[in-house]
């Protein structure tokens, strides 16, 4: 009465079957991270030092160190930051706490989403009309930061809102219920349950910021120029482009070079996506609900 | 202020906490309570029953006006609190529900401890406009919880989340957090119906006792309640109200044929 039917065999097999496809497709997924990090590791590793990290390139960019790259990529990704965060912080609280659903609502969403499918290339030819010409800020770190602000704001505004959404609403209206007004809810109840995921947002930011090159290349990142800059309308160097520059453009860079720079660029990365999980954990565990 | 305050309009009645005259409500086009009249007795327990969508929970949640945040809802008529016309355009909302506290179905506690969960409603209102200094807090943090019968049981947790505490718990802290503002009528959908037979029990006999220091209206949809619960009971039945007497009467002698029905069970 229990025996398995022929029917049931061919209903395990073709069972077995998709259970590994899909398995060797989700191995397939770890293959290029491996790959991408071996490869990096492997040619870029012996160009690291801490002359390499802290001083300036020499000899048209064939030998020396990255620190102006390093150091101007910190200042680009910090002035987004500064710019994008309390915006895009903003947009989304409105968004999710206080916008009624008309066509305003549904008009801002599909600029958000319309906003995040803009090729950077275009964002950069829209930061050096816009903030370069227009606003007269010249090619500056201001310019290539709020190039990148404007880029990166459907990241935090989409993060934000998830975020916001995951705070239930009973919260909500028990506070509406005692005559809390929307702000006395969201400072008191939503922000401090949904910090977690809005920080993890901000992170997913800088990494993406950092590792951009399209939209600083015309608006105020510099090919070469081995000071460090003084203050928000100083061009820079910049991590993603320096290693576009000594792969691409100038001959004779030891081979190490370029994948040493992409290590460090990738280590960036990977810390605050690292810094970003280990947060967001810490933060899950002393919510209960 | 007290209930029987003759300065206020409407006064002459004042034993009625709520007077509900021509209520009409629409959802969009739906009308979901009919030319609905009704009077609460101040300081008394009234339940409303009747079978789901007959409009009780709608009428009580017009009472506060959480209703509107819909956007859709259309109101005519009028709800006086103490006299005092609820639907006007001067009324503000926030006091307004300062005066009148509402309990949910689910108990939902903040995800604060529960001291904070108390002193929520004075830091949102500020009475003397400023929040409760610590020695203040403690004393209304206890009073809030003996009258809800929990400070034997919690005055050693207070730092706990009020997320973490038991069903029975939660809602009777839901209750609590209501207090220190003073509210003068208390709305209750259902507190019950997330509690276990023993949660219930206890919940209701915490509802018993707070009668007479609040006027409460309470929405259930389970009878041995409203006839344990309550001293007056409204029936409902697709938007309007077939009947409003003592409970006593009402489960002993239905004067309608339909509440005979509903109470005996023969639909709900």
């Amino acid at each position: 009465m229990f025996e398995a039917t022929a029917q049931n065999r061919r209903n395990l097999k073709v069972e077995g079957l998709f259970r590994l496809l899909f398995l060797w497709m989700t191995c397939m997924l770890i293959l290029p991270v491996a790959l991408i990090l071996g490869v990096l590791i492997v040619r870029g590793g012996p160009a690291i030092s801490w002359e390499f990290l802290f001083t300036q390139p020499l000899n048209n960019m064939t030998a020396g160190g990255i620190l102006p790259a390093l150091v101007g990529t910190v200042w680009l990704v910090v002035v987004a930051l500064i710019a994008s965060v309390p915006v895009g912080v903003a947009a989304a609280l409105y968004l999710s706490e206080y916008a009624p659903d008309n066509r305003l609502t549904r008009a801002i969403n599909l600029a958000i989403i319309n906003l995040a499918g803009v090729p950077s290339i275009v964002h950069a030819l829209f930061g050096l009309g816009a903030f370069v010409i227009f606003f007269r800020f010249g090619t500056s770190i201001l310019a290539a930061s709020l190039t990148l602000a404007v880029m990166t704001l459907p990241v935090v505004i989409v993060a934000t809102r998830e975020s916001l959404q995951t705070v239930p609403l009973a919260f909500r209206e028990a506070c509406w219920n005692m005559g809390a007004t929307r702000w006395q809810t969201i400072r008191k109840i939503v922000l401090p349950n949904s910090i977690s995921g809005i920080l993890t947002g901000v992170i997913l930011e800088v990494s993406r910021t950092s590792g951009e090159t399209a939209p600083i290349m015309f608006t105020g990142a510099a090919f070469f120029l081995p000071f460090l800059p003084q203050g928000v309308l100083d061009q820079t160097m910049a991590m993603s482009l320096h290693l576009f520059v000594i792969s691409t453009q100038v001959p004779d860079v030891p081979e190490h070079m370029p994948f040493g720079v992409a290590l460090v660029l990738i280590s960036m990365v990977l810390a605050m996506n690292g810094i970003s999980i280990a947060f967001r954990v810490y933060l899950r565990g002393r919510k209960k609900w | 202020m007290s209930a029987a305050d003759p300065a206020l309009p409407g006064a002459a009645d004042a034993s009625a906490a709520i007077l509900v005259e021509k209520l009409n409500l629409w959802y969009g086009d739906f009308q979901a309570l009919l030319d609905v009249d009704l009077r609460v007795r101040a300081g008394a327990i009234t339940s409303l029953i009747g079978p789901s969508g007959c409009g009780k929970t709608t009428l009580l949640r017009s009472v506060n006006r959480i209703n509107e945040r819909l956007g859709y809802v259309r109101t005519t008529g009028s709800i006086r609190l103490w006299g005092l016309d609820v639907l006007d355009p001067s009324v503000e909302i926030a006091q307004l529900r300062k005066q009148v506290g509402m309990v949910f179905q689910r108990p939902n506690p903040l995800p604060l401890s529960v001291r904070d969960n108390v002193l929520f409603g004075t830091r949102v209102h500020l009475p003397d406009g400023r929040p409760p200094n610590r020695v203040e807090g403690d004393r209304i943090v206890e009073e809030a919880l003996r009258q809800v019968l929990l400070w034997d049981e919690l005055k050693g947790s207070l730092d706990r989340r009020g997320t973490e505490l038991s069903l029975e718990q939660q809602q009777k802290l839901c209750i609590a957090r209501l207090l220190p503002v003073k509210p003068r009528l208390l709305l209750m959908d259902e507190p019950c119906s997330a509690l276990d037979p023993a949660g219930t029990e206890a919940v209701e006999e915490l509802i018993w006792k707070l009668r007479g220091d609040y006027t409460i209206l309470i929405v259930t949809h389970n009878m041995a309640q409203a006839r344990r619960a309550s001293e007056e009971c409204v029936f409902m039945l697709l938007g309007e109200i077939i009947e409003h007497s003592d409970t006593a009467s009402m489960f002993l002698n239905p004067a309608n044929s339909q509440t005979a029905a509903y109470i005996e069970g023969r639909y709900g």
